[in-house]
This record gives structure tokens, C-alpha cells and sequence, in this order.
């Protein structure tokens, strides 16, 4: 062999760095579940109860959403008469805004909430999710439905939840999935189709809403206290407001975004 | 010196197994790309089959599957090949070291879909896949006739040492790619990536005028070194327009294609970079005689 030519020494000095930094990598770790410390059952007396209720304004130029391309997928394409556009900001035709997600953020007393045994559904309906923001409590069923005629995977993202990725084929059986920790808006995605976005809120308690086409939020059932209520727009962003409610009461906020 | 007969099969084959990785590579940017990573959720069967309906992000992330299995096959053939051809141990070595890569390679790509794309494995699986595109390069070099003809030793001038510059090239687009696939894989933020970028570019720069300037008498090196600079030009000219149409259409519900073209070219020639770099530093390691002191270094010039 020539001086010249590479020996193992020689390959090892020019591959070794590569594969040394390869091996280097490594760690990493989810958010820990939130654990569920050992609570009172919530409890609401008919009694007292009361309603927190409001609307969800937008003031200015409405944005304009982008549509979306479908035309990879001609059997999503076909499903819509018109081009379908993305739902990131949905101002209704009475200037409210669609899809915030209104809650009540502080204020209750520390409880255990039961939650309903309806399941929540969530569809995937001519490859968009409908609705695009879903409201659910800790421990209640969602629902997954497949109405398409194509494959679909369907992917929590969740962060303090156990993320989660499954297959949905054409029309399959319903999927049933929970979700033990509170966690307000995480996203849920399908790759086949990257349009394909939702929102998952899971609360810790009932006292939540989606808007819907009048703008309108409505939380019932309510004890009599003082709360800060809280509203997510996933594009605008989060906005506060205090309100009190007397027993058997009612109490209206209003919210307003604009540009 | 040649010390082994030129296979000109075997060559061609080598070249032809780096250009099919330089399509897996390809493949793979696209997958993420378009954000079809988790199209298939399952592994290693698609869907429950061989051969899911290709439709929206499975047609990429199957299709990358495929054209790793075909990869995966060529290499397996590689191996035997050089098995039965080649005297050289080292050479031997490098084919086993080339299956093993790209099978963890493989492997790792698995993982990033049951385990829902965790940053490190995805980047892992990324950086891997630019370090296996340039052990096939470095296999076509080795099997080339031209390697075989021996090499063109110049003496390394004292006052412009070359050898372990030459190594630093390689180790700085190294971890440029990584610091790249954190990036695409949200593990880091893009400053990162681009702060790297002209520190990479000026190592790139000084290796490469340092061998024109000094050593462009060699041809390899020359070539080599010629090579090396156009290709990273090249590279950050994708980075940028990659960063650019990323801010563009940053209120995009889906994966635009100029974003995906560019972001992909990016890619690919930052496993051609890294190729480069690395082909750059074995030929430095091939060509380089003994270390002289400049007066020295005239006479051989001269006798030259």
C-alpha cells in the first residue's frame, strides 16, 4: 500500500467528528402531566346560579383569510363549490368574531368537575375539521368522524396531554379519545392534508364556549362570585376582563379586537 | 502508485447509489417541507400496507419510504460488490460502515414517526442522511480511476499548513447542517442557523483560497477547492431565498411551493456542501507530501 492511500486511521480521522457529533445527540423531555391533587367535587346549587353571557367584537377591516389549494387532493377539491379558505380569523357578517374560546380563568372555587357524558365530536368534513375551535372538559370523550373519502391521520399536539397520532381511513369507525389534564388550545393536525387545522381546548371545569356564527358567548350555570373571564383568539390573541356575578344573577362583558 | 484494478461497474454503481441518495435527501426535505411527516403513522408498514393510496402528504412520505428501501437494496448491493472486487480492507470497511449508516439511518426514521417527530431523532435522522450522502461520494472517489492512478503528492508549505485546516471545513458545515435541521425541526430558533452561516462561509472561504493560493498546482486540490467555494455560494443564495419566502408567507395555512423549492434546494446542497468538504479533506489528506519550510518549498517548485 502507498504512503498515499487512505488507511482505516485515515478514514477514521475524516468520518469520526461526523459520527462522534451524531452520537452526541440526545435528550430532551415532554412537560410532565399536570397531576390532579385530590379535590372537592364541583358542585353548582340550581338556587343560585346565575349567567355570564357577552359578545366578542371586531372593530376595523375585517383580514382577508387565504384560500385554501386543495388541488393536490382532487377528492378534497371536489367536496367544496367554492374555493375553501382558512378560518384563522372568521368576522361574522354582524362584526363579531367566530371561533373565540371564552372561558372563566379565575374565580372558582378548587373543585373536581364531572364532566358530561356526551362526547364531543370533532369531522373531518370535505378535509377541513369542523368546528375549527373545540371546547371539551378533562376525562370527556371526543369524538373523531372520518366523512371523507380519503385517508386522513389525525395528530394531537398537545403539549402537557400525551400527544398522539392515528389513521383514519375513508369512512372508518369513529375514534374515541380523552384527555386527562387541563390544556386551553393545543392544535390538532393531519399531515396528509396540512391545510387541516383545529384547536382543542380541554377545561377543568364547565364553564367554557366557543362563539359561533352571532359572535355570542353564553356560560351557565355559574355560582355567584367574582371571576376573571378569559378569551383566546389563536390569531389576535388572549384578552381579560373581571366581572361579578350576583346569585341567580346575570352579568354581561363584552370583548372587542380590532386592527 | 495504483495499487488496485479500476472497476469501471463498480464505479458507475457508486456513482449511481450517490445520486439516489442525493434523491432520498431530496425526498426527505420534502417530507418535512410540506409537513407530511406524520402522514403515515404508522411504521414500518404504511397504513397497515405496502402500498398505502398515495394522496396528499402520504404520496411524500411514502415515496421517501420507497426511494429508501431502493437506497437501502443499492447499498446492500454495494457491499457485495466491493466484497468481491476489492482488495482494499479500508475500502471493505467503508461499504460495511455505509450499510450500517443507512441502516440506522432507516431506523431512526421510524422513530421520528412512532415517537410523533422529537426534535432530536428528526435532526438526528436529517444530519445522518448528509453524512451517508457524502460516505457514497467518498465510495464513488475511491472506486474512480483517477484514484486509482495514485495521487499527485505536493510538498505542504510550512507557512500555509493545509492538513488540519482542511479538517476544519467538514467538522463547521457539519454542524451547520445540524444546527439547519434543528431549525426545520423547531428545536432552535433560525438565528442560530444564520449566525452559523458566514462563520461556515469563511472557513469554507479560507480553506478553498488557501489551496488556490498556495497549492493550486495539484489539480485534485484545485478542482476540489474550485468546487467547494461554488457550492457553498450557491448554498447560502438557497438560504436566503429559503428565509425570505419562509417571512413571505408566514400567514400561509399550508406549505407554499416557492417556500418548498427553495427550502428543499437548501437541502440538497447543503449534503453536496458537505460532500465537498469532505471529498476537499480526504484529497488534502491524499496529495499532501511532507511539511517544508518555504525555501525548500521554491526548489521543489522549481524542479517541478
Amino acid at each position: 500500500m502507498s504512503k498515499w492511500e487512505l488507511k482505516p486511521r485515515s478514514l477514521a480521522t475524516v468520518f469520526l467528528p461526523f459520527a462522534l457529533v451524531l452520537a452526541g445527540c440526545g435528550g430532551g423531555s415532554a412537560p410532565a402531566p399536570q397531576t390532579k391533587a385530590a379535590l372537592p367535587e364541583g358542585h353548582v346549587d340550581p338556587a343560585t346560579a346565575g349567567t355570564i353571557s357577552g359578545r366578542i367584537l371586531f372593530q376595523g377591516t375585517a383580514p382577508v383569510m387565504p384560500l385554501i389549494d386543495m388541488s393536490s387532493n382532487p377528492s378534497c377539491e371536489r367536496q367544496h363549490k367554492a374555493q375553501a379558505k382558512a378560518e384563522t380569523v372568521v368576522v361574522n357578517p354582524n362584526g363579531t368574531l367566530r371561533y373565540a374560546y371564552v372561558r372563566i380563568k379565575e374565580g372558582l372555587a378548587p373543585a373536581h368537575w364531572t364532566p358530561p357524558a356526551e362526547s364531543v365530536k370533532l369531522t373531518q368534513d370535505g378535509c377541513i375539521y369542523e368546528p375549527h375551535v373545540v371546547g371539551l372538559m378533562v376525562d370527556q370523550t371526543l369524538e373523531i368522524l372520518n366523512d371523507d373519502p380519503v385517508n386522513h391521520n389525525v395528530h394531537a399536539e398537545s403539549q402537557i396531554n400525551p400527544a398522539w397520532n392515528i389513521s383514519e381511513a375513508p369512512r372508518d369507525e369513529h375514534k374515541f379519545r380523552k384527555f386527562s389534564s387541563e390544556e386551553i388550545l393545543f392544535p390538532m393536525t393531519c399531515s396528509v392534508h396540512p391545510w387541516m387545522r383545529s384547536l382543542i381546548a380541554v377545561s377543568s371545569h364547565p364553564f367554557f364556549a366557543v362563539t359561533g356564527e352571532d359572535g355570542t358567548f353564553s356560560l351557565t350555570g355559574v355560582p355567584p362570585g367574582t371571576y376573571t373571564i378569559e378569551v383566546i383568539q389563536e390569531k389576535l390573541g388572549r384578552k381579560e376582563g373581571k366581572v361579578t356575578l350576583a346569585a341567580s344573577g346575570t352579568a354581561t362583558l363584552d370583548f372587542t379586537y380590532g386592527n | 502508485m495504483a495499487t488496485e484494478t479500476y472497476s469501471r461497474g463498480l464505479h458507475r454503481w457508486s456513482i449511481l447509489l450517490a445520486f439516489c441518495t442525493l434523491l432520498l435527501v431530496v425526498a426527505g426535505g420534502l417530507v418535512t417541507s410540506r409537513d407530511a411527516g406524520l402522514s403515515v403513522p404508522d411504521w414500518p408498514l404504511s397504513y397497515g400496507k405496502l402500498m398505502p393510496k398515495m394522496e396528499g402528504g402520504i404520496l411524500y412520505e411514502h415515496g421517501h419510504r420507497m426511494i429508501a428501501t431502493t437506497v437501502g437494496m443499492f447499498t446492500i448491493v454495494s457491499l457485495v460488490w466491493i466484497f468481491r472486487v476489492e482488495r482494499r480492507r479500508w475500502m471493505r470497511t467503508l461499504a460495511v460502515v455505509a450499510l450500517l449508516a443507512v441502516i440506522l439511518q432507516g431506523v431512526l426514521g421510524g422513530l421520528t414517526v412512532l415517537y410523533l417527530l422529537p426534535w432530536w431523532i428528526s435532526s438526528s435522522h436529517a444530519t445522518l442522511a448528509q453524512f451517508f450522502f457524502s460516505t457514497t461520494v467518498s465510495i464513488a472517489l475511491f472506486t474512480s480511476r483517477g484514484w486509482l492512478a495514485g495521487p499527485s503528492i505536493v510538498p505542504e508549505d510550512s507557512d500555509n499548513p493545509l492538513r488540519g485546516l482542511s479538517l476544519a471545513a467538514p467538522i463547521c458545515v457539519l454542524v451547520q447542517l445540524f444546527l439547519g435541521a434543528a431549525v426545520r425541526h423547531k428545536a432552535l430558533g433560525a438565528i442560530y442557523h444564520i449566525c452559523g452561516a458566514p462563520l461556515v462561509t469563511a472557513v469554507v472561504l479560507w480553506v478553498s483560497m488557501r489551496i488556490l493560493l498556495h497549492y493550486a498546482r495539484n489539480r485534485e486540490l484545485r478542482t476540489a477547492a474550485v468546487a467547494l467555494i461554488t457550492i457553498t455560494l450557491v448554498q447560502v443564495f438557497l438560504g436566503i431565498a429559503a428565509f425570505m419566502t419562509r417571512i413571505a408567507y408566514a400567514d400561509a395555512v399550508q406549505p407554499m411551493p416557492l417556500m418548498v423549492t427553495f427550502t428543499v434546494l437548501h437541502v440538497a446542497v447543503g449534503a453536496l456542501t458537505l460532500a465537498a468538504s469532505i471529498v476537499l479533506a480526504i484529497l488534502v489528506r491524499r496529495n499532501l507530501g511532507e511539511r517544508v519550510t518555504m525555501p525548500e518549498l521554491s526548489a521543489d517548485a522549481v524542479s517541478a
